[in-house]
């Protein structure tokens, strides 16, 4: 079977091609955040049978899309720096902390606020810097 | 700080190293896809998955007796190994973007941590 879009890796890395790496590392972040709240959700109503174990959709779902993220980033990291691509992971913390906010109802908290805020201008940084 | 903090800190540590070994194998196992599916299970991209997961579960046995703030902004450590490593194995270079990029998200992390309690 060949994957005809992913095969093609020019020697030298043009700028479509590093923002493909960051859009890549970019929807990681989203599918790991969706990923924990669904295991967060899941281990709330954990047993370690495997009737429990098989019928845990949002776990087993969780675990689907951290494996489907796993397979993006290693995507992403066939178009740019690891050094670049790499801590904007971090966004997943902002997504987390959101989606803790509006799913899981969790108190919002000032220093959380801060700290994402800064997350944002961090990464927007490190994007900024691969585009030269 | 008790033995049981100093034991979860180093276990923290020990899954921010993990992961970014996982990290820097995922990238050499990146380099070997050729389009087929088969060369994702290439002996790098598996040992990478394997140094990913043994990194969770060093992070999940470190964060089991509490203390979330201090220990959360801990695995954002594993950003600074791998720029030490993406520079040693694969010559990328230091930039200023990149340290002043990371210094803010290692800060943000910090924060997120103390809010989290």
């Amino acid at each position: 079977m060949r994957l005809t879009s992913i095969a093609a890796s020019p020697a030298k890395k043009r700028p479509a091609s590093r923002r493909k790496g960051v859009a890549l590392v970019f929807s990681c972040t989203l599918l790991g955040a969706a990923a924990q709240i669904l295991m967060k959700n899941g281990m709330a109503h954990f047993a370690p049978t495997p009737v429990a174990l098989l019928t845990n959709i949002p776990l087993i779902i969780g675990f689907a899309l951290y494996g489907v993220n796993t397979l993006m980033l290693v995507l992403a990291l066939r178009e740019g720096d690891l050094s670049t691509l790499y801590p904007i992971i971090a966004l997943t913390y902002v997504w987390v902390t959101l989606l803790s906010y509006l799913l899981l109802r969790e108190k919002p908290s000032l220093f959380k606020n801060i700290g994402i805020i800064i997350i944002i201008v961090g990464v927007a940084a490190l994007g900024r810097g691969n585009r030269k | 700080m008790t033995a049981s903090l100093f034991r979860s800190m180093l276990l923290v540590f020990a899954a921010s190293v993990v992961g970014s070994f996982g990290a820097v194998f995922l990238k050499l196992g990146a380099a070997r896809l050729n389009g087929s599916l088969l060369s994702f299970a290439n002996s790098r991209l598996v040992f990478g998955v394997a140094l990913f997961l043994g990194s969770s579960v060093f992070y999940l046995l470190g964060i089991r007796s509490g203390q979330l703030s201090v220990l959360y902004p801990m695995v954002s450590l594993g950003y600074i190994w791998t720029l030490a490593w993406s520079r040693l194995f694969f010559g990328e270079p230091f930039t200023r973007p990149k340290f002043f990029g990371l210094a803010l998200i290692l800060l943000g992390v910090f924060f997120v941590g103390l809010g989290s309690k």
